[in-house]
């Protein structure tokens, strides 16, 4: 019988469903972090050339993503409440033995959400009144915040990946817990790092994605050109140092967490003159089928040299490695996530030698239609590389201390499955009604506009009719309207 | 020592998230009550006008609940999780819904859109917190310990029922007395008093329910309901009482910023009641605080990490406040759009 084979039948009939169901809510979680963590960054510099060179373009373009911002920072704390939620849902196991030794880093995430709710609300109802600069500098520290977030979420997850900051006592419960340590773990700066630059490119090439599409449509006013050139300039900045940061991380792989690295490689037994493989299959008996083989490169991608020993799968026994369906996902997603982001550089490399030799923005079609693209394919990296850390950790979920299949819960797979289902449904109508929303802003916006081109009156500011933007007023004969020294809704009811 | 420290945070947490998270609830409680799309659009305005800002916030407040319960008593989390199943599951499920009701129900235009986005909202208001009362009332009667399964009875059993009641009362409560704030801050006279009455009621319904489950408890949770009539649970629980008076008195006059204050009173006295009746246990009677505590060093550096953070985050607070209240963070007025000021189509800010 195959080793895979195997080992689902020792498993608890919970841990597929509830795999699943971590699995489906964070990869949809995962699609808004980028904008949580990187988009204030991306709005504050937009508003600070606005204010810079009066360009009253750019403001109202910091304007609008602000109130994009708040629809998906409040999605976001929904869709991130329900992983809180799982975390005892779904691994009871992990939080009751490990709660206190990795936990403090959601301490300090729960509290930058907090901070940086109170900062959107600040910046996205202050563009009424607050002066230009006082407005500017509150919305400052958002990015901060934001980075403070992220900050908790990945300390947890590296730990996961490097526990230390503990020692065992006889039962092989945690005890004599260093915090400091167990939020520093190996792995915490090469993820750290590796993420915050993927948010910052991801949500640039979003953003610039979106007016992409609006100059191969035809739309080249200065409008598009600004909302497209900031945030790809950004995020062309950054993808060359993620290529850096990138290769670091896998390195650091390749040291900290050998069997993952040896998953995400498909290296079967340990080895000098490993070579690389790009894509291709795992076979149960550590043969690998399909792929392209470039000899030697493993090694020389490890340790900068043929001699470089890479350590293999083989090296632990089968039931403390990810299965060979397990490593060839992990190897996948890995490679996909390096290629995609080989490409963004190319790409990003094109933007700036133009930039550099004519002080303009590319005019070939080719580029525009990258430039759309790059914006799902940094959405696949992103998922992609969730995936090959996730993946390749398998089937710990605390790395050499406990397995996914110890944390689960007991609760009835049926349930479980049934659970899954509600899920999904749920989900596909969250994120279908925020996409339908970002597009009806974006029709009242464009409306808007024309509106105002052909000088016609317009009703009232149309990015007031979001959820969060500044409220629209009353409607006429509706319901008596708050004079101007009235009181905001804000603070009032805190 | 630092355990008590950490477990009279978690219960501040709780508290907050109460009041908070209650007064959001309560708004949907009278959304799903308002009557049909037309005798109801008045108190819906009103609703959607005063919620949209804060309700992001008080969902924090309940991560922040979630997150000192695994790391400062991970033994109490793992247990309520793993027995409560069920019902949290469904109150998470609840507040997915909840908050994607009430956000896409403003943008959408048409009539069968809201109808259907507002039913989501209001229904997962009330069903939420019921359901998250009766985890609640199945951990303070002792149902719940270390090792208990999921099962039926773990929630639906008399205690559970009244707390998920008592929950739905109260969110009722403090949602309609935020909601009499609003109508007057809005100039919406005819709502003050429609908002006043349902104060009233609620509170009038909530004292009843507390009074039948003072009887329930008696019964079915003695170690809670001797905590409730001694010492500093009775404190509380005179507390929460003086506060409804209060509130009441305060309703029957120019609605202010005190029946506000009064009414966050009565929620969060009778949450701190229930947890001074719980002393030693974080679960009666099987886990006390000192048990379920997570390592010495955890719980020191989650006292300072929330100390930290209160010295960050409540400038933050205090100062969306004071912009508040000066009405620097202001939304468009009929009156500057008859000027014309400020509706240009989102031009540029004014004076920028």
């Amino acid at each position: 019988m195959p080793t895979s084979f195997h080992l689902l039948a020792d498993a608890p009939a919970q841990l597929l469903p509830a795999r699943e169901l971590m699995a489906f809510t964070l990869a949809s979680h995962i699609i808004l972090v980028p904008l949580g963590v990187a988009f204030p960054f991306i709005t504050l510099v937009m508003h600070y050339r606005g204010l810079r060179r009066k360009d009253a373009t750019a403001l109202l373009l910091a304007r609008r993503w602000s109130a994009v911002m708040a629809v998906q920072f409040a999605l976001g704390i929904v869709t991130g409440t329900v992983l809180s939620f799982e975390f005892g849902l779904l691994w009871p196991g992990l939080m009751g033995r490990w709660g206190d030794v990795f936990g403090i880093g959601f301490g300090v995430e729960a509290w930058a959400f907090f901070l940086e709710a109170v900062l959107i609300a600040i910046y996205l109802y202050g563009w009424r009144r607050l002066k230009p600069r006082t407005h500017f500098l509150l919305g400052l520290p958002l990015p901060f915040a934001a980075l403070l977030g992220a900050f908790g979420i990945l300390a947890a997850n590296s730990w996961m990946n490097t526990p230390q900051g503990f020692s065992l006592d006889s039962e092989g419960n945690p005890v004599d817990v260093n915090v400091w340590k167990a939020i520093f773990t190996p792995m915490f700066g090469p993820q750290y790092w590796h993420f915050v630059v993927a948010m910052i490119i991801t949500a640039g090439f979003v953003v610039a994605g979106v007016y992409a599409v609006g100059w191969l449509r035809g739309r080249r006013d200065h409008y598009h050109r600004l909302g497209f050139a900031v945030p790809f300039t950004i995020a062309a900045v950054a993808t060359p140092v993620q290529f850096v940061l990138g290769d670091s991380i896998a390195r650091s792989v390749f040291h900290k967490q050998p069997v993952k690295f040896a998953a995400m490689e498909i290296v079967w037994e340990t080895d000098t003159r490993v070579p690389e493989y790009l894509f291709g299959r795992l076979n149960e008996d550590g043969t690998v089928s399909g792929g392209l083989k470039i000899p030697l490169l493993d090694s020389v991608l490890a340790g900068f040299s043929p001699d470089t020993k890479v350590v293999g799968l083989t090296s632990v026994p089968a039931d403390q490695r990810p299965t060979a369906t397990q490593a060839t996902i992990a190897h996948w997603a890995f490679d996909i996530m390096v290629l995609i982001g080989s490409v963004l550089v190319l790409l990003a490399l094109w933007y700036g030698l133009v930039w550099l030799r004519h002080r303009r923005l590319p005019a070939s079609k080719w580029f525009y239609r990258s430039a759309a693209c790059a914006g799902v394919a940094s959405v696949v990296a992103v998922e992609s590389g969730w995936i090959a850390t996730e993946v390749g950790r398998q089937p710990w979920i605390v790395y050499q201390n406990m397995r996914v299949a110890e944390a689960v819960t007991s609760t009835r797979s049926t349930t479980l499955w049934i659970m899954l289902a509600v899920v999904m449904v749920v989900y596909v109508f969250l994120f279908g009604s925020f996409l339908a929303i970002l597009l009806k802003m974006r029709t009242r916006w464009r409306l808007a506009d024309e509106q105002r081109a052909t000088g016609g009156p317009s009703p009232h500011a149309p990015e007031t009719d979001t959820p969060y933007g500044p409220r629209a007023p009353v409607p006429a004969g509706d319901a008596p309207a708050a004079d101007g020294g009235a009181a905001g809704a804000e603070g009032g009811r805190r | 020592m630092t355990a008590d420290l950490i477990a009279v945070v978690l219960l501040l947490a709780v508290a907050a998230y109460a009041s908070a998270g209650g007064t959001d609830y309560g708004a949907g409680f009278w959304d799903l009550t308002a009557g049909g799309t037309e005798r109801g659009k008045r108190p819906r305005w009103l609703i959607d006008h005063a919620m949209a800002p804060v309700w992001e916030v008080n969902n924090v407040w309940l991560i922040f609940v979630l997150v000192i319960m695994w790391t400062g008593f991970p033994t109490l989390f793992q247990t309520v999780f793993s027995a409560m199943w069920l019902p949290l599951a469904l109150a998470a499920v609840g507040m997915v819904l909840r908050g994607a009701g009430f956000a896409f129900r403003k943008p959408s235009r048409r009539l069968a859109g809201r109808r259907l986005y507002g039913a989501v909202f209001a229904v997962a208001s009330v069903v939420t917190p019921f359901f998250l009362g009766a985890a609640v009332g199945g951990v303070a009667s002792g149902r719940v310990s270390p090792g208990t399964e999921a099962s039926v009875d773990a929630w639906a059993n008399p205690t559970s029922l009244m707390f998920g009641l008592i929950a739905i009362a109260a969110t009722a409560f403090i949602g309609a007395v935020f909601l009499t704030g609003d109508a007057r801050r809005f100039d919406a006279t005819d709502l003050i008093g429609y908002f006043r009455r349902r104060s009233l009621i609620s509170l009038a319904v909530l004292t009843l329910l507390a009074v039948i489950t003072g009887f329930v408890t008696h019964e079915d949770s003695p170690y809670v309901w001797h905590g409730l009539t001694h010492g500093l649970g009775l404190l509380f629980v005179v507390v929460a009482g003086v506060a409804a008076l209060a509130t009441t008195w305060l309703l029957r006059r120019t609605p202010g910023a005190w029946m506000r204050v009064t009414a966050v009173g009565v929620v969060a006295s009778a949450v701190i009641a229930w947890g001074m009746a719980q002393r030693p246990y974080l679960l009666p009677t099987s886990l006390t605080v000192a048990d379920a505590a997570g390592a010495p060093a955890t719980l020191t550096w989650l006292a300072i990490v929330t100390l930290v953070a209160l010295v960050v985050v409540a400038p933050a607070v205090v100062l969306l406040y004071w912009l508040d209240t000066r009405g620097e963070l202001e939304e468009l007025t009929d009156a500057e759009l008859r000027r014309g000021g400020g509706a240009d189509g989102g031009g540029p800010p004014p004076g920028g």
